[in-house]
């Protein structure tokens, strides 16, 4: 099978399994053939990550983790799966009955959908929309309405303050998550992860043109990624679970399978946040050096995404968990202005000349070095503003040492 | 009428009258999204692309979940289950009433619902993004300008709104805790 063969596998596969069905079946066919896979591969995705995380964490926190299922403890999220379907479903009886049961529903429901736009290989997005990067964005807004349904209607003060802790950093985080990927739309000039990723698949001189590999791209990505985790109300921005606190939040009065709904939904607007991070600034499905082009394009986009959920782990398994005054203080007075320098540090990209002198290398290098210094100096200035006050001193362990 | 119309537009119907018709609030503010979300599919079915995204994320992302945090804030969630039906409620009908006829009239006797009914424009959602962009970049930049200085201006004057109400609000508890 040649290379183009094997990355276009399932687009074939696709094309083959749809003209051997009727005539009027062809259409929900073949919109089966492009849902189901989705449906199927990312909780399986999120089946993996479990046992992943869990394995990763005890490694950090010196312990072993799950060992006991199968070998290695590598037949845990089965185990998992099984416990969640058999556990009594308990519905506190001062429930809000019909929203306590949609709650979920409309989380999962929403979380899946993100995936709809993104392109996770070559020709294989699923929906190939114009606005795409928006219309995530707006499906974003079921998840936060599922949270504050569920938190609402278990009559429960830990799982509404839950809520309220959820969608107050939600609504935060959300201006910077959208702001930062702005400086890619402005310039790719399109809205469609496709053309985004298409813009980013050229190579020069052996190496892609990923958004990563510029300065307001390479910012851009850090700041999207922060904003990307407080929008997942992952470690270090679980305040809304706080299991120390407010024991698990908005879903403390979820059990059983419910409970394990809100789980994967946690892990699929993880996996779909990194998805379009991967679109917006790590070239999608693309290679980043040109003689690794052989390897199809859905493979690069699933390392991609396993890379990064590597990294949400081990960010869980190193950062303390932040205090609200902080997380607010974090997102609008660093966030925030950090991404309206990155949009600007894009504008003047886009306008600086590509040659300087006459010579093209050069000229590249003064348009890296300026728009660096254009993010680089305000940041400075604003993480000195930040930490101005904070006397950080070492502490003093008077037994543990 | 096609079948993804028939069910949007009861989807959007089902919600509003939930909307007006549950007992709770916050029941009726879920309804009220649910025809939010109705509405921006109807604007999607329709080819307009960047009007549904937006009402999706605006009105279902901003305004839902705004009207959901005043109710929290303000009464507790807990409307008196009596009230749902009052004398007033006659009078508001009759506005409510009186405001679709003037919709529907005005509706109906524009001259843009003719000209699409006369010929009908094709589906040009590949364009609908762009076309939008490029208007407001390059013909429409000045008024967008100044909506922007004036929301700017709008969010800087709550934000003042707000810090004064905190200080107000904190100088009584201080004297309290004193003169406890």
């Amino acid at each position: 099978m040649t290379v183009a063969g094997l990355d276009q596998i399932f687009v074939t596969l696709k094309d083959i399994l749809v003209a051997h069905t009727p005539a009027p079946l062809q259409t929900i066919v073949g919109i089966l053939i492009t849902i189901v896979p989705i449906i199927v591969i990312f909780p399986a995705l999120f089946a993996v990550t479990t046992i992943l995380e869990r394995k990763g964490l005890g490694r950090i926190q010196n312990r072993y983790g799950p060992n006991r299922v199968g070998p290695w403890g590598i037949l845990q999220p089965m185990a998992d799966a099984v416990k969640s379907l058999t556990k009594e479903d308990l519905v506190p009886r001062a429930a809000d009955q019909v929203v306590h049961y949609l709650a979920p529903l409309v989380l999962v429901g929403a979380s899946f959908l993100g995936f709809a736009v993104l392109p996770i290989g070559r020709n294989m997005t699923a929906v190939n929309l114009d606005a795409g990067v928006l219309f995530f964005f707006a499906i974003g807004a079921g998840t936060e309405l599922a949270v504050f349904m569920a938190g609402w209607s278990s009559r429960n003060k830990y799982s509404l303050l839950g809520a309220m802790r959820a969608i107050a950093q939600m609504i935060s985080y959300e201006i910077p998550l959208i702001l930062s990927s702005i400086a890619v739309v402005m310039i790719a000039g399109t809205l469609s992860p496709t053309l985004i990723v298409e813009r980013q698949a050229a190579f020069s001189h052996g190496l892609a043109h990923w958004n990563l590999f510029t300065p307001w791209g390479l910012a851009g990505f850090i700041l999207f990624m922060i904003a990307g985790t407080a929008e997942t109300n992952r470690s270090p921005f679980d305040l809304p679970e706080g299991e120390s606190e407010i024991i698990a939040g908005y879903f403390i009065e979820y059990s059983g399978f419910k409970f394990a709904l809100f789980f994967l939904a946690e892990y699929l607007e993880m996996f779909a946040v990194s998805g379009l991070g991967i679109t917006l600034f790590l070239g999608g499905w693309s290679s980043p050096v040109s003689f690794l082009a052989w390897i199809p394009s859905w493979a690069w986009f699933f390392t991609k995404l396993l890379a990064l959920i590597v990294g949400f782990i081990w960010i869980r398994g190193t950062m303390p968990r932040l205090r609200m005054d902080q997380l607010m203080n974090f997102a609008w007075k660093f966030m925030l202005p950090m991404t309206l320098v990155v949009i600007v540090s894009a504008g003047i990209w886009r306008f600086l000349p590509v040659s300087f002198g006459g010579s093209a290398a050069l000229g590249g290098m003064v348009r890296w070095l300026v728009c660096a210094l254009v993010i680089v100096v305000p940041y400075v200035i604003f993480a000195r503003m930040l930490g101005r006050g904070n006397h950080i001193e070492k502490r003093v362990y008077r037994f543990a040492e | 009428m096609t079948l993804p119309f028939l069910i949007l537009a009861l989807l959007t119907l089902a919600g509003g009258v939930a909307a007006m018709t549950l007992r709770r609030l916050v029941h009726c503010a879920l309804a009220l999204a649910i025809s939010f979300a109705g509405l921006a599919g109807l604007y999607l079915n329709l080819g307009a692309e960047f009007a549904g995204l937006a009402q999706l994320l605006v009105y279902v992302g901003a305004i839902a979940i705004l009207i959901v945090f005043v109710i929290l804030l303000t009464r507790g969630g807990d409307a008196d289950p009596d009230s749902s039906f009052s004398p007033a409620s006659a009078g508001s009908v009759v506005i409510a009433l009186a405001v679709f006829a003037v919709l529907a009239w005005a509706v109906n006797t524009s001259s843009l619902a003719h000209v699409a009914t006369l010929q009908p424009a094709p589906p040009s959602d590949k364009t609908g993004t762009l076309q939008i962009g490029q208007a407001l970049m390059q013909h429409y930049v000045l008024p967008l300008e100044v909506i922007g200085l004036m929301l700017t201006a709008a969010m800087i004057g709550a934000v003042i709104l707000a810090l004064r109400d905190k200080r107000i609000a904190a100088e009584p508890k201080d004297s309290e805790l004193r003169a406890s």
